[in-house]
C-alpha cells in the first residue's frame, strides 16, 4: 500500500541534544510561553484578499478574548505598499485594548512611528533582515542602511517610553541568497539589541530551516543577546516550524510567534504556507505541560470567523481535525 | 499529561465511517477511489527507486473488509523486487498469512492496539485474543524464517477511550516482542500525541524493549507528526515510517490528514545531518505521479513548495 519506512541508519551531527528520558524531556523546556499573535499584521499582509476594518477590529477583539497577551494590530506603512493596511489608524482607535494586552505595530520609519503614537500606539516593531539581497529587494536599502533608519526610531520610541521590538528576517535562509550565515544573524540581532530593541525575533521568512540550522542559528545569537530577549517566528512552508519551535523551546527560547489559522502564506512561493498556526503552536505546547494563557477553544473560534471572512480554509490542523458537530 | 482534546468524544460519531472497515489503515484504505492495481505497482517500483529501505505493499486482509487491498496478490507478484529493499504485508491471521507466502512475501507485519475498545471495535476481539492470533502467525513466520514486524496502534490516545496509559502501551509492544517481532512500530493512530505524551510513551516502552526494535508511526491529524518524530529521535529512536505525499486520511475526523508524509520527513532528517540513503527528489517524484492519478493535491509541505519555489528561483534569475 505505499507507505514507507525510514531506516535512519547515522547519526550526523552530534547536536541531537540526549533529552533525559521520558517525562524530564519537559524539565529543558520553559514552564511558560509568551504566544506573540501575528495574524492580524502580519498574516492579512499576506492575504490576497483585502478585509474591511471592522472585520480586522473584530478578530483583533476575539483574539484578546482568547487570552493571548501580545497582538500584532497593524502597520503604520504606506498604504500605497501595503493597501491591507491602509485602515491603521481606524483598526487602532476600533480595538477594545483589553487590559494586559499589547499591540504592537509595525513602524518601518520615523514617519510610521509617529503616525503610530499619534493613532495611540504603545508599542512598536521594526524590520531587519539578515540578508543583504533580501534588504535591499524588500526595503531598497542595505542592512546597514536599514538599521541606521531603525535607530532613529528606536532613539524616539526611547525619548517617548514607547517599548520596541526588533525583527531579523531569513535567519534559516534567503529567497535570494539562500545560505545565511549564522554570524550574519547574529550581528544584526545584537544591534538591534544594542538599539533599545527589548526583544528579537529570529525570524525563518521562508521556512526552509530545519531543527539543525535552527540549533545552529540560535547558538551564534545567544551568544551575543540573552536568550530570554529572543523569539521565533517560524514559517511552515516545509512543514518544519513544529519541530523547529521545540528546538527553540530546548535552547532556552519562551517567546514564540504565530498565525491565527495560519494566516499569510508565503510571497515567495505561490500557493505554499506561510506562518505557523496558532493552534497548532498552542496544542503542542499544552501538551507538552507549559503554559500560554491561551484559551485554545476561543482561539479556534477566532480563527473560524477570520477564514469565513476571507472565504478560505483554515491552515491549521488542529482546527481541520476537531470535528464540526 | 497536557491537553486530550474535546474533539475525540465528538468523534464518537464516525464510528458508522469506520464499522465496514477495519482499522487496517494504510493509506490507501483512506482513499476513497479504487486505484488501478497497475497505479499501485507503479508507485511501488518509483518507490524502490528512491533508496527507501522498507515499501509496505499491500495487505492480506478480506477484500470483503478491504476492497481497496483486493489485489493484493497481484500487487505482490507484479512489482520489481530492488534486492536493496524489504517489502513486507499485513497479516492479520493465519489464513491473510498463507495467501501472503504463497503470493511471494518474504516479510509480514502484525497489528495489536493498546487499546480495548479499538481493538474491539476494528478487528472484533480484546487485545489478549488478538495476540493469540498473532502468537500463530508468528509462529509459523518464524519457522519459515519469515520477520514479523508488529505495530500497535493508539499509542498516543484512542478515539474511543481517549488517553491511553503508557503502561499499558509498553506491555502491549512487550508482548509483540516477545513472541518474535524484530520491531514495533508504535502509532499515534489519531494524531493527538504530542512530544510531551510521546517522551512519556517512550520512556515507559523503553523500559521493555530495546530502542533499536522500535519504530515510530506519527498521524499529522494536529500537525504534531514532525515534532513528535524529533522527540523520538532525541530519545534514541531510529526508524520513522512515513507516508509518501501524506496520503491517507484520519478515518476519525473527516476532512483532517493523516499520515506524515514522508518527503517533510525527509527534508527534517536531512536538514538535520542524519544520513537516510533517500533520494528527496525521486521521492517528490513518486508522489507527484500518485497524486495525479489520484486526482488530489498532495499533503506534503515539502512537494508543494519546492514546486513552486523552483518556479520562483528560476523566475527571479531571469529578472536580475
Amino acid at each position: 500500500s505505499g507507505e514507507v519506512r525510514v531506516n535512519v541508519v547515522e547519526w550526523g551531527s552530534g547536536f541531537l541534544m540526549s533529552v533525559q528520558d521520558g517525562a524530564s524531556a519537559g524539565k529543558t523546556l520553559p514552564e511558560r510561553v509568551k504566544i506573540v499573535e501575528v495574524g492580524p499584521r502580519d498574516g492579512l499582509q499576506n492575504e490576497k484578499t483585502v478585509v474591511p476594518s471592522e472585520v480586522k477590529i473584530h478578530l483583533i477583539d476575539m483574539l484578546s478574548e482568547a487570552g493571548l497577551s501580545v497582538i500584532e494590530a497593524t502597520s503604520f506603512v504606506s498604504p500605497k505598499w501595503v493597501p491591507q493596511m491602509a485602515d491603521q489608524v481606524e483598526v487602532m482607535m476600533g480595538i477594545h485594548r483589553r487590559p494586559g494586552v499589547s499591540y504592537p505595530v509595525l513602524t518601518p520609519n520615523l514617519k510610521g512611528f509617529l503616525a503610530a503614537v499619534n493613532a495611540g500606539a504603545a508599542e512598536v516593531a521594526i524590520f531587519g533582515a539578515a540578508s543583504e539581497l533580501f534588504s535591499k529587494k524588500n526595503i531598497n536599502c542595505s542592512v546597514d542602511e536599514s538599521l541606521q533608519r531603525f535607530e532613529v526610531v528606536t532613539k524616539a520610541a526611547k525619548e517617548a517610553g514607547v517599548p520596541v521590538r526588533g525583527y531579523v528576517s531569513c535567519v534559516l535562509g534567503c529567497p535570494y541568497e539562500g545560505k545565511v550565515s549564522p554570524d550574519k544573524v547574529a550581528q544584526v540581532a545584537k544591534r538591534l539589541y544594542s538599539m533599545g530593541c527589548y526583544e528579537i525575533s529570529l525570524g525563518d521568512t521562508i521556512g526552509v530551516g530545519t531543527p539543525g540550522g535552527m540549533t545552529e542559528m540560535l547558538q551564534a545569537v545567544s551568544r551575543e543577546v540573552p536568550v530570554n530577549a529572543l523569539a521565533v517566528h517560524c514559517h511552515d512552508t516545509y512543514g518544519q516550524a513544529l519541530a523547529n519551535i521545540l528546538i527553540a523551546l530546548q535552547m532556552g527560547i519562551s517567546v514564540v510567534d504565530s498565525s491565527v489559522a495560519g494566516l499569510g502564506g508565503c510571497p515567495y512561493a505561490q500557493g505554499a504556507s506561510g506562518n505557523v498556526a496558532t493552534e497548532d503552536v498552542v496544542y503542542m505546547l499544552h501538551g507538552l505541560g507549559i503554559q500560554t494563557g491561551v484559551d485554545l477553544p476561543k482561539l479556534m473560534d477566532a480563527g473560524a470567523f477570520i477564514c469565513r471572512s476571507l472565504n478560505k480554509k483554515t491552515s491549521s490542523k488542529v482546527a481541520q481535525a476537531t470535528c464540526k458537530l | 499529561m497536557g491537553n486530550f482534546p474535546t474533539t475525540v468524544k465528538h468523534c464518537l460519531s464516525y464510528e458508522e465511517l469506520i464499522q465496514d472497515y477495519p482499522w487496517l489503515a494504510r493509506w490507501l484504505q483512506e482513499e476513497k477511489e479504487m486505484v488501478p492495481t497497475g497505479v499501485k505497482i507503479q508507485l511501488i517500483d518509483m518507490l524502490s527507486e528512491t533508496g527507501l529501505p522498507v515499501i509496505e505493499a499491500t495487505s492480506f486482509v478480506s477484500s470483503k473488509w478491504v476492497p481497496q487491498m483486493a489485489d493484493h496478490t497481484e500487487v505482490l507478484q507484479a512489482i520489481h523486487r530492488s534486492s536493496h529493499v524489504r517489502y513486507p504485508v499485513l497479516t492479520p491471521n493465519m489464513h491473510g498469512f498463507q495467501d501472503a507466502v504463497a503470493a511471494g512475501a518474504t516479510e509480514v507485519a502484525v497489528f495489536g492496539s493498546a487499546s480495548e475498545t479499538f481493538s474491539r471495535k476494528n478487528i472484533n476481539c480484546s487485545i489478549d485474543e488478538s495476540i493469540l492470533r498473532f502468537e500463530e502467525v508468528i509462529c509459523t513466520a518464524k519457522q519459515r524464517q519469515i520477520p514479523v514486524r508488529g505495530y500497535v496502534s493508539c499509542a498516543l490516545g484512542c478515539p474511543y477511550e481517549g488517553p491511553i496509559e503508557s503502561t499499558k502501551v509498553a506491555e502491549v509492544v512487550k508482548r509483540l516482542y516477545e513472541l518474535g517481532c524484530y520491531e514495533v512500530s508504535l502509532g499515534d493512530t489519531i494524531g493527538v500525541g504530542t512530544p510531551g505524551s510521546m517522551a512519556k510513551m517512550l520512556h515507559s516502552v523503553k523500559k521493555e524493549v530495546p530502542s533499536s526494535a522500535l519504530a515510530v508511526h506519527c498521524h499529522d491529524t494536529y500537525g504534531q507528526a514532525l515534532a513528535n518524530i524529533l522527540t523520538a529521535l532525541q530519545m534514541g529512536i531510529c526508524t520513522v515510517d512515513s507516508s509518501v505525499a501524506g496520503l491517507g486520511g484520519c478515518p476519525y475526523a473527516q476532512g483532517a490528514s493523516g499520515n506524515v508524509s514522508t518527503e517533510d520527513v525527509l527534508y527534517m532528517l536531512h536538514g538535520m545531518g542524519i544520513k537516510t540513503g533517500v533520494d528527496l527528489s525521486k521521492v517528490i517524484e513518486a508522489g507527484d505521479f500518485i497524486c495525479k492519478a489520484l486526482n488530489r493535491k498532495t499533503n506534503s509541505k515539502v512537494a508543494q513548495a519546492r514546486g513552486d519555489y523552483s518556479v520562483h528561483c528560476r523566475m527571479k534569475k531571469i529578472n536580475t
